[in-house]
């Protein structure tokens, strides 16, 4: 089992990490963090590997890797 | 039981950067605190900071910093590299910095093979001063001062291949910080860069290929393939000089 955590506070809604997930498990969410930005969510959760390649992406370091 | 696998590293914190969204300067860092971290020599280590969108990470990591002017991160840094000699000695520049108005201080360091390791953040413009051109800038690209063209500007510098040739210098190399694959072969040359530092007492250039999205008016998510068709033909990624 695997599962990452989102800073949504932090999160820019750059997208960048949405390129890096094989599965495309990442989105922008519809609703909004406190600075007015859309913020990364996880469809399929199930689905996760553990890859680490969305929280390498980000250079926020917005997501938290668990495994 | 899970356990977190990846994260913010030890000595950087959770503060929201004002960097603008999809700026490589906080893949940059995290990639000097990890280096750091992994060779023990955060606490050891001094990093010097000129003028430019770098400044946008204070308070957000904990290694001993300084400022300088414009362009003199690398002079400033030799001062600290030959009152200090035990230490980790950084000078993390951008290409409006490094390669532009302070080129000299940079190719004279390097030289002279101080003992200090120049890291620099290459997205082709200047980035907080405005978006103007750096001599970095792409034939074709379009800043806020112009367009590139061959006959008026002459084509982009590469200042890491300069170095390469120099005697002094240890360790060159040049990365990209656009796909994870691209961040993982920046730390590997991160670590041997300082690492040749500190063992071996000599200098080391490493230069990081960064998105500014906001300078070159692409959306961040498409900076990946922007970079891909336009910096790398032109600034190939690999190391020029290793001393191990
Ligand atoms: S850890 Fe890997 S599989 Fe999981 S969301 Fe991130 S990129 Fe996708
Ligand atoms: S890369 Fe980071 S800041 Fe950008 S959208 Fe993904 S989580 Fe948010
Ligand atoms: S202007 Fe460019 S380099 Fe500066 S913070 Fe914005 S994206 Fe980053």
């Amino acid at each position: 089992m695997a599962h990452i955590e989102v800073a949504k506070e932090r999160c820019k809604a750059c997208e960048l990490c949405t390129t890096a997930c094989p599965f495309g498990l990442l989105r922008l969410s519809d609703d909004y963090n406190s600075a007015g930005d859309h913020y990364i969510v996880q469809d399929n959760p199930e689905k996760c590997i553990g890859c680490k390649l969305c929280a390498i992406q980000c250079p926020d370091t917005v997501i938290e890797v668990y495994k | 039981m899970e356990q977190k696998i990846y994260g913010l590293p030890e000595g950087m914190n959770d503060k929201k950067t004002s960097f603008c969204p999809g700026c490589s300067h906080m893949a940059a860092y995290r990639t000097i605190v990890e280096s750091l971290n992994e060779l023990n020599e955060r606490d050891n280590a001094v990093i010097v900071r000129p003028i430019g969108c770098s400044l946008n990470a204070d308070y957000s990591f904990d290694i001993h910093a300084i400022q300088s002017m414009h362009g003199r991160a690398s002079a400033v840094a030799t001062g600290v590299a030959r009152m200090h000699p035990e230490k980790t000695v950084l000078a993390y520049q951008g290409d409006g910095d490094a390669h532009s108005i302070g080129i000299a201080e940079c190719l004279y360091a390097a030289n002279r093979g101080e003992k200090m390791t120049c890291i620099v953040i290459n997205n082709s413009v200047y980035g907080m001063t405005g978006g103007q051109m750096s001599g970095t800038t792409l034939l074709g690209q379009r800043t806020t001062t112009g367009i590139r063209e061959f006959d008026n500007q002459g084509a982009p510098i590469h200042v890491a291949e300069m170095i390469a040739q120099l005697e002094a210098p240890g360790y060159v190399a040049r990365a990209a910080l656009y796909t994870p694959k691209d961040i993982m072969q920046a730390k590997k040359f991160m670590v041997k860069a300082l690492r040749c530092q500190k063992e071996l007492g000599k200098y080391s250039y490493i230069e990081l290929l960064s998105f500014c999205p906001t300078n070159w008016g692409v959306k961040p998510v498409d900076c990946i393939k922007y970079a891909q068709e336009n910096v790398l033909p032109v600034y190939p990624v690999g190391e020029l000089k290793t001393c191990f």
